[in-house]
C-alpha cells in the first residue's frame, strides 16, 4: 500500500531480478550487531519490506528501536507517506479546489505535515501540467505560524530567528509558491490584544487551565487567519502520540463525552474544517524522518507541558517505553467511541468536486438519532455539551449577569479549570475575553433557553441526573 | 498513608470550614477543605447515603450481602452500611460474605478481622471456601500450576464463589467495597488495553442485573484516602487497640498481590495518585468521563445460558469455573486458559469416562437454584 502512494522512489520494486539482488545482498551481508532484529537471524540487516536495502538499524546512521529499525530508509519513508496519503484520500480531506492552510509550529510533526502536503501538491501540479484538458485544478497551500511571543518567556529575538528560518523553509519548497503567515496569538482581539491577552491568562489560576485556554486561543487565531485569507481547510500535524495524550488528559479532565470529537481525521465543527492527516503516525517516526530527511525543526519554541498535561505526557511516554504499541492502542480505543456528525467533511454542492476527488468514505457507526447536531458547544473549548451539561442554565436566577450566563454555557471542565470562582474576578475575566467567545456564547444561550423551555419539563421528570 | 492528612496543621488552629465552630482536624482529600472530625464523619456518611438513595441501590426489605475481605474498603463498607441502615431505615437485612481462597498467611489472617466485624457490627457472616466449593485451595492450585495464570483461577473462582455464597444466604444483592480510585483505575486500564466492552460497563454502579445476583458499589464516588481516614479518626476514640491492629493489617493488605505483577496496573495506580496530588477532582472526573463515553450499545452480547454441570450462568456449555476445575482434576491445568470455545467443546466427549463423579462431589451443584 505504501509503495502505491506514487512517491516512493525506493527499492521496493518487485521485478525479476529481485531475488538475485536479494541473494547478492545476503552474500555481502556484513554481520553488524543490532538489537532490534533478534527474531530474524537470516535477514539480519535487510529491510523487512523490500528485502533489498539495509535496515535503518544496521546502517548505523541513527540509533533506532522498535519496528522502525527494521525498514530501510526508503520503505520507512514510503510507509509513513502512505499513512498520510491514505488518511487524506479516504477522508476526503483535500479536494482539488481546496486552499489548505498548514499550521506549522516548527516542531517535527508539523514539519512532516508540511513536507507531505507539499509533495502531494507538487505531484498534483505535475499532473496538471501534463494533462491535456487541465480540468483538475491544483489545491493551494499556505503555511501559518502562531507567534506566541506575547505570552511566552522565550526571548523575542529567538522567535524572530525561528520565524526567519521558517520563512526560508517555506520559500525553499519547490513551486507552486506557498504564502507564509505569521499569526500573532493576540490577533484574536481587534485592538490592544497584547495587554488584554496577558491579563486574561493571568486571571486563570489553574496551570493546566491556562495552558488549555492558550491552546483554544491558538485554534481561534488560526481559524481567524484561515477565514480571512480564504483558506478552506486547516491542516494540523497532530500525530498518534499527541492524540494518545489528548485521550488520557481529556478523560482525566472529565471530558469523556466530547472526547471523540477531537480525535477524528476530520473536525468540521469549525468555520474552516480541521483535518489531521498524521493521526496514524507516531511522534517517534516523525522525529526520525526529520532527522533522516534533513528537515529542519525549531524545538526551542515548544515549551514542555505542565500540570495535568505534563503528568499525562510523562505517563504516556512511560507506557510507550514499556510497550511500543501502547499509544496506538489508546488511540484505537478512543476511536471506537462514537464520533459526532461534524467529524466528516460536509457534503459539497459542487458536483464537479465530487467527480474530481476520489472519495472513499469510511463508515461511521453513527446511530440515526445521533446524527442530529448537538444543540450547544462550550464557548471556550468548543466541545459539544452532553444533555445533562446544558441544562445548567435553568439553575440561574433572574438576576443573572452576562458573565453568569457565559459561565453557565461552558462545559464543566472549563468551568473548573479556566473560569475564576469569585463573581468579581469572573466579571473581569468575562470582560477580557475575545469577542468570538462572547458572541458564540450569546448565540448559544439563546438557542439553549428556547430549547430549554421546551424540554425542561422532561428533564425534571426523569430522575436520571447524576448526583454531582 | 492517610496519617499525614489526619495530623492537625502546625500553623495555628484553623476553624472547620463546614461548622465554623470546632477546630479543623484534617484536610479532606476529596475537596481539600479543612474540616473537623465530626463534620468529616457527617459528610462522609451523608455522601454515601446520597449515592445509595439517588441510585436506588437497595429496596426496603431486601437482603444484602456485603463482600467482606477484611481489608479497609469492605470493613468500612460493612460499618457504614449497617450504620446508615439503622439511621435512615433502609429496612435491609445485612450479611457479611467472605471467600476463603485458601492462601496461607493472607486470607486466614484477614478472615479473623471479618469474624471480629461479625461480632462488632452484629452482622451474620458466611464464609465460602474454595476448598468446599471446588475441592482445591489456592495454595494447592499454585503448587500444581505454578505462578503463571493462577490469577485466572482465583478470579473465576472468586466471582462464582461470591455468587454461590450469596445464593446460600438467599440475598437479593451483593455490595462490594470498590472505591472511586479503583473505578478510575479500571477506566484508565480499559483505555490502555483497548477493551471497549468493559470500558462501557466499568462505571456502572449496579452490574449483573441480568445475572443471578446483581452487584452494587456504594463507594463508587468515595475516595480511597477518605476510607483510610474514616476508621482511623472514628475508631481512635473507641478502641485504640483495635485501630492499631487494624492498621497493621491494612498495611499488609494494601500491597499488591505478589502473584500478579502487572506493570501498567502499577503505573496506572501511581498515575492516579500523582493526579490526585495536583488535582483531587481528577478521580471523579475520570469516573465522569467513563460514564459519559459515547459507546454504541449495539455490540453483541453473548447468549446467556446455564452450565450443564453446575447450573451457574454460562454462555458456553460449561461455565468457566467447571472448565478450569476439570483441567485441575485431570492434571491438565492449561485447560480453559486462553481460547475457551474449542477446549470447552473438546472436553465434553471424554468427561464421562473420566472421574466425573468425584468432580461433581467436590462441587456442590444442583443444590442451589440460580
Amino acid at each position: 500500500m505504501a509503495c502505491g502512494a506514487g512517491n516512493c522512489q525506493s527499492g521496493c520494486f518487485r521485478d525479476d531480478d529481485d531475488s538475485v539482488v536479494t541473494e547478492k545482498k545476503k552474500l555481502t551481508n556484513r554481520t553488524l550487531s543490532s538489537g532490534s532484529d533478534i527474531d530474524l537471524p537470516n535477514h539480519h540487516n535487510l529491510c523487512l519490506k523490500c528485502k533489498v536495502n539495509e535496515t535503518l538499524a544496521s546502517s548505523g546512521t541513527v540509533s533506532v528501536d522498535g519496528d522502525i529499525g527494521r525498514f530501510c530508509f526508503d520503505c520507512f519513508r514510503g510507509n509513513l507517506f502512505g499513512k498520510f496519503k491514505l488518511a487524506v484520500t479516504s477522508n476526503a480531506m483535500i479536494s482539488p479546489t481546496d486552499n489548505v492552510l498548514v499550521a506549522f509550529s516548527g516542531g517535527p510533526s508539523s514539519r512532516v505535515a508540511l513536507q507531505f502536503v507539499h509533495e502531494m501538491q507538487h505531484k498534483a501540479q505535475k499532473n496538471f501540467d501534463a494533462s491535456r484538458d487541465r480540468s483538475l485544478p491544483v489545491f493551494g497551500v499556505g503555511v501559518a505560524f502562531v507567534d506566541e511571543s506575547a505570552v511566552s518567556r522565550i526571548p523575542s529575538d529567538e522567535f524572530d530567528k525561528a520565524i526567519q528560518d521558517m520563512k526560508s523553509i517555506v520559500s525553499n519548497l519547490a513551486p507552486p509558491d506557498k504564502a507564509f503567515h505569521v499569526v500573532p496569538i493576540e490577533s484574536v482581539y481587534s485592538s490592544n490584544g497584547r495587554d488584554r491577552l496577558e491579563e486574561l491568562l493571568n486571571a486563570v489560576k489553574d496551570v493546566t487551565g491556562k495552558e488549555d485556554l492558550l491552546q483554544h486561543l491558538r485554534m481561534l487565531s488560526l481559524q481567524k487567519n484561515a477565514y480571512e485569507n480564504g483558506y478552506t481547510k486547516l491542516l494540523l500535524g497532530s500525530c498518534t502520540s499527541r492524540i494518545a495524550c489528548h485521550v488520557i488528559s481529556a478523560t482525566v479532565k472529565g471530558q469523556g463525552y466530547s472526547l471523540p470529537a477531537d480525535i477524528q481525521y476530520v473536525d468540521a465543527r469549525w468555520e474552516i474544517p480541521v483535518v489531521l492527516p498524521l493521526r496514524d503516525c507516531l511522534a517517534q517516526e516523525l522525529n526520525m524522518l526529520c532527522r533522516l530527511d534533513g528537515l529542519k525543526t525549531m524545538e526551542v519554541l515548544n515549551s514542555p507541558h505542565s500540570g495535568i498535561n505534563g503528568l499525562v505526557a510523562s505517563f504516556v511516554t512511560l507506557l510507550q517505553e514499556e510497550n511500543p504499541s501502547r499509544e496506538c492502542t489508546i488511540v484505537r480505543t478512543a476511536g471506537k467511541l462514537t464520533p459526532f456528525h461534524f467529524n466528516q467533511i460536509p457534503e459539497s454542492d459542487d458536483s464537479n468536486v465530487h467527480l474530481a476527488s476520489r472519495r472513499r468514505q469510511k463508515k461511521f457507526n453513527l446511530k440515526p438519532n445521533e446524527s442530529v447536531p448537538p444543540e450547544s458547544y462550550c464557548p471556550i473549548c468548543n466541545s459539544p455539551l452532553s444533555k445533562s451539561d446544558h441544562i445548567n442554565l435553568s439553575s440561574l436566577g433572574s438576576d443573572q449577569t452576562n458573565a453568569d450566563i457565559f459561565g453557565a454555557t461552558c462545559c464543566p471542565s472549563c468551568q473548573f479549570q479556566i473560569l475564576p470562582k469569585e463573581p468579581v474576578s469572573m466579571e473581569h475575566f468575562y470582560s477580557l475575553l475575545p469577542q468570538q467567545f462572547v458572541v458564540q456564547a450569546k448565540d448559544r444561550s439563546f438557542s439553549m433557553q428556547r430549547q430549554l423551555r421546551e424540554q425542561i419539563q422532561d428533564f425534571l421528570l426523569s430522575d436520571s441526573e447524576d448526583g454531582t | 498513608m492517610g496519617e499525614a492528612e489526619v495530623k492537625p496543621k502546625k500553623a495555628g488552629p484553623v476553624q472547620c470550614s463546614i461548622c465554623s465552630q470546632r477546630r479543623a482536624a484534617l484536610k479532606r482529600p476529596k475537596t481539600l477543605e479543612q474540616i473537623c472530625r465530626e463534620c468529616f464523619y457527617a459528610v462522609f456518611e451523608e455522601e454515601i447515603h446520597r449515592v445509595v438513595v439517588d441510585n436506588q441501590l437497595f429496596k426496603p426489605g431486601e437482603r444484602i450481602a456485603i463482600g467482606a475481605s477484611g481489608g479497609k474498603d469492605s470493613t468500612v463498607l460493612a460499618y457504614v452500611l449497617s450504620e446508615l441502615n439503622r439511621r435512615h431505615n433502609y429496612g435491609l437485612d445485612l450479611f457479611l460474605l467472605s471467600v476463603d481462597e485458601g492462601i496461607t498467611g493472607y486470607r486466614d489472617d484477614s478472615l479473623e478481622t471479618v469474624k471480629r466485624n461479625e461480632i462488632q457490627y452484629g452482622l451474620p457472616l458466611k464464609v465460602v471456601s474454595y476448598k468446599d466449593l471446588y475441592g482445591w485451595t489456592m495454595d494447592e492450585i499454585v503448587k500444581m500450576i505454578g505462578l503463571k495464570n493462577n490469577c485466572t483461577f482465583c478470579g473465576v473462582f472468586r466471582r462464582q464463589a461470591l455468587d454461590r455464597g450469596a445464593a446460600m444466604l438467599k440475598v437479593d444483592k451483593l455490595a462490594t467495597g470498590h472505591n472511586a480510585d479503583d473505578i478510575a483505575e479500571t477506566v484508565l486500564l480499559n483505555i490502555l488495553r483497548g477493551d471497549i466492552a468493559r470500558l462501557s460497563r466499568c462505571t456502572s454502579i449496579i452490574t449483573g442485573e441480568d445475572g443471578p445476583i446483581p452487584r452494587c458499589k456504594p463507594f463508587k464516588y468515595t475516595y480511597e484516602k477518605e476510607i483510610v481516614i474514616y476508621p482511623y479518626s472514628f475508631l481512635q476514640n473507641l478502641n485504640r487497640i483495635y485501630t492499631y491492629a487494624y492498621f497493621k493489617r491494612l498495611d499488609y493488605f494494601s500491597t499488591e498481590c505478589i502473584y500478579s505483577p502487572n506493570a501498567y496496573r502499577g503505573f496506572a495506580r501511581e498515575f492516579i495518585k500523582d493526579l490526585e496530588r495536583i488535582r483531587p477532582r481528577a478521580i471523579l472526573d475520570i469516573i465522569r468521563s467513563g460514564e459519559k463515553f459515547r459507546i454504541s450499545t449495539s455490540a453483541k452480547m453473548p447468549e446467556q445460558g446455564t452450565c450443564e454441570r453446575c447450573g451457574y450462568i454460562s454462555s458456553q456449555k460449561w461455565c468457566k469455573a467447571c472448565v478450569l476445575l476439570e483441567g485441575l482434576n485431570r492434571g491438565l491445568p492449561k485447560l480453559g486458559i486462553g481460547r475457551t470455545r474449542g477446549l470447552n467443546n473438546g472436553l465434553e466427549c471424554d468427561t464421562k469416562q473420566s472421574n466425573g463423579v468425584k468432580n461433581i462431589q467436590s462441587k456442590q451443584c444442583g443444590t442451589l437454584d440460580f
